[in-house]
């Protein structure tokens, strides 16, 4: 695990060193920052349609950011020609794929941090409350989310050709899950054979990303969800980490590195 | 140097064009539907498709009000045909009917029961802390930005000043922002009797300005009537095109047809105005014209046949000296 936490390690400098995280974040800061000036019928309390539109931008920035930077890890070590020298060290590829996905997720978490932070001063400047143990769940849900996404995506890299066309399907897939998969039983069921079955298969295979999505509680402001319910969750999307980052070890294992 | 001389006349030949070509377009420009000068960012970019976002909006202040609980698409939507910020509103028809409670119904797997603890499950509405209680009315300005978007997209939009106006004067105590909504509202649709309909509203209980009110319903229902061609405008004065309109047989014009509700309360509203200042034939003759578009024509008899005997006791002890 000492290897594995080693290139994490590494992952998280290249983020830090890298502009996207810092250009994002500018954006949303700048994007929210107007929206909060635009006087609206003389009403300075007005903060839902705030917290809506700076969560969408934290959102969209954070699986941006996910994804790309998990698509570009393996095939930069090669394209790079790194991948053989690395492998060389005492580091199995296993170690590798696990730091790969531990650096990325990492990486994840730290801006979430700071976007949440922001959010929570935005929020607070116009509700005059922090709603602490809320927005603790919303972060820790959505960065359960992005490691199943993080571990999805590392997967497509050793899949597909290219960082470009791993980016583009993961985030039609995460986009499409986001949005539909909560009602694909409901689609199912008016659909005929054989199409019935292959959307309840779907339905059951597929990772419920929308399970972590608690956008609408925080927005208006509902109590936070039972903790019960949350360790389910988190085991839940435990659970699908798992599953891809064994799928990707696996498909490693059997790759040319060269 | 004949290079250099041949270049400046180059030069020179194409500002000349430039000048000329800019001096042709620019008045046709200016008056090009799609041009910036105009200042609508929005027409331009959007073209027709802003009404389309504008009801999205529109939909997503109804959906604030229900703090998030609210039907996707594939939910079953009948109690929500009508948004709910609207038929609240008093003047518009409520296309809802069935369980506004429970639109999700039983949880129809493992998945579903477990996902419903992550997004909004209970029905609520902004303005109540229960059912009776209206004691948290200022949180309904969560849903004022949706409507501002909405009416900035679709200035054309009667529904969107007149449920923006209700809020903010009813809910939010904002008054002077409500009529200035309702004044750029006449603005963008100048013959609208809702708008009027809200405006008198407005003069009537929050400023008790029962003459103003009484005039701008008085014009809604002019607006109102002239929705049918064949009655005569002009400047006649209310009650005789009323009287006229009374006289006439039942039959509406579509338009009117597919709007009865707002003559309805227009002139209900004025036959009350008419009462409140003693006024009974007057109010009688606004039920009469009430009682056309009713939906419930017996209750407004009820209230005529109550005005008339109440008319004949007033008169009455008038005309005893004279048997």
């Amino acid at each position: 695990m000492k290897n594995a936490f080693a290139v994490a390690g590494v992952v998280v400098k290249e983020l830090y060193r890298r502009k996207d995280f810092y250009v994002l974040f500018i954006v949303t800061v700048l994007i929210c920052l107007v929206m909060a000036s635009v006087n609206i019928y003389d009403d300075a309390h007005i903060a839902r349609y705030l917290k809506e539109i700076s969560l969408l931008l934290i959102w969209i920035s954070s699986l941006v950011i996910a994804i790309t930077t998990t698509a570009r890890q393996i095939p930069a070590e090669r394209e790079n020609r790194t991948l053989i020298p690395l492998l060389a060290k005492p580091l199995t590829r296993t170690e590798l794929v696990a730091g790969k996905f531990l650096g990325c997720w990492l990486a994840c978490g730290l801006t979430l941090l700071c976007f949440y932070v922001f959010f929570g001063a935005l929020a607070a400047s116009r509700e005059h409350h922090w709603p602490l143990q809320n927005y603790v769940q919303a972060a820790l849900m959505h960065w359960c989310l992005l490691g199943i996404v993080v571990s999805m995506s590392l997967l497509g890299s050793l899949v597909f050709a290219a960082p470009s066309s791993n980016s583009t399907i993961c985030a039609v897939v995460v986009m499409g899950i986001l949005f539909v998969a909560r009602h694909l039983d409901q689609v199912a069921i008016t659909r005929p054979e054989p199409f019935r079955t292959v959307a309840f298969v779907f339905y059951y295979a597929l990772p419920h990303l929308e399970f972590y999505d608690l956008r609408d509680l925080i927005i208006h402001d509902w109590p936070p969800v039972d903790w019960k319910y949350v360790s389910l969750a988190v085991l839940y999307g435990a659970f699908y980490m798992a599953v891809f980052i064994i799928g990707a070890c696996l498909v490693f294992r059997r790759k040319a590195v060269n | 140097m004949a290079s250099m001389r041949t270049s400046i006349l180059l030069a020179i030949a194409l500002l000349v064009a430039c000048f000329g070509m800019a001096a042709h377009l620019g008045p046709e420009f200016l008056g090009w539907r799609g041009s910036r000068s105009a200042g609508d960012i929005l027409n331009v970019v959007l073209g027709d498709s802003r009404r389309l976002f504008a009801n999205q909006f529109f939909t997503k202040a109804d959906e604030y009000y229900h703090s998030g609980y609210y039907p996707s698409m594939f939910d079953n939507k009948s109690a929500f045909q009508t948004a709910h910020i609207a038929a609240d509103t008093g003047a518009v028809n409520s296309k809802n009917e069935g369980d506004e409670h429970g639109f999700l119904g039983p949880p129809r797997n493992w998945i579903d029961a477990f996902g419903r603890h992550f997004f909004p499950n209970r029905h609520t509405h902004l303005d109540e802390d229960s059912p009776d209680d209206l004691s948290s009315s200022e949180k309904v300005r969560e849903i004022l930005p949706w409507l501002k978007l909405s009416a900035d997209l679709d200035p054309e939009n009667v529904q969107t000043y007149t449920v923006t106006a209700y809020w903010l004067r009813s809910r939010m105590r904002n008054v002077a922002e409500a009529n200035a909504v309702l004044h750029e509202g006449l603005r963008n649709c100048p013959k609208s009797y809702e708008i009027l309909y809200e405006m008198g509203r407005l003069y009537q209980e929050s400023y008790h300005d029962h003459e103003g009110a009484r005039n701008v319903w008085e014009q809604g229902v002019r607006y109102w009537l002239q929705l049918d061609s064949s009655i005569p405008g002009g400047n006649r004065p209310i009650r005789e095109l009323v009287a006229d309109w009374n006289a006439r047989p039942t039959n509406l014009a579509p338009a009117q047809s597919d709007d009865k509700l707002s003559m309805e309360q227009l002139s209900t509203h004025l036959a009350q105005l008419e009462e409140n200042a003693g006024n009974l034939p007057r109010a009688i003759e606004w039920l009469e014209a009430a009682k056309k578009v009713s939906l419930t024509p017996e209750t407004l008899q009820n209230r005529i046949d109550l005005l008339n005997s109440k008319l004949g006791q007033e008169l009455n002890p008038l005309l005893k000296p004279l048997f």
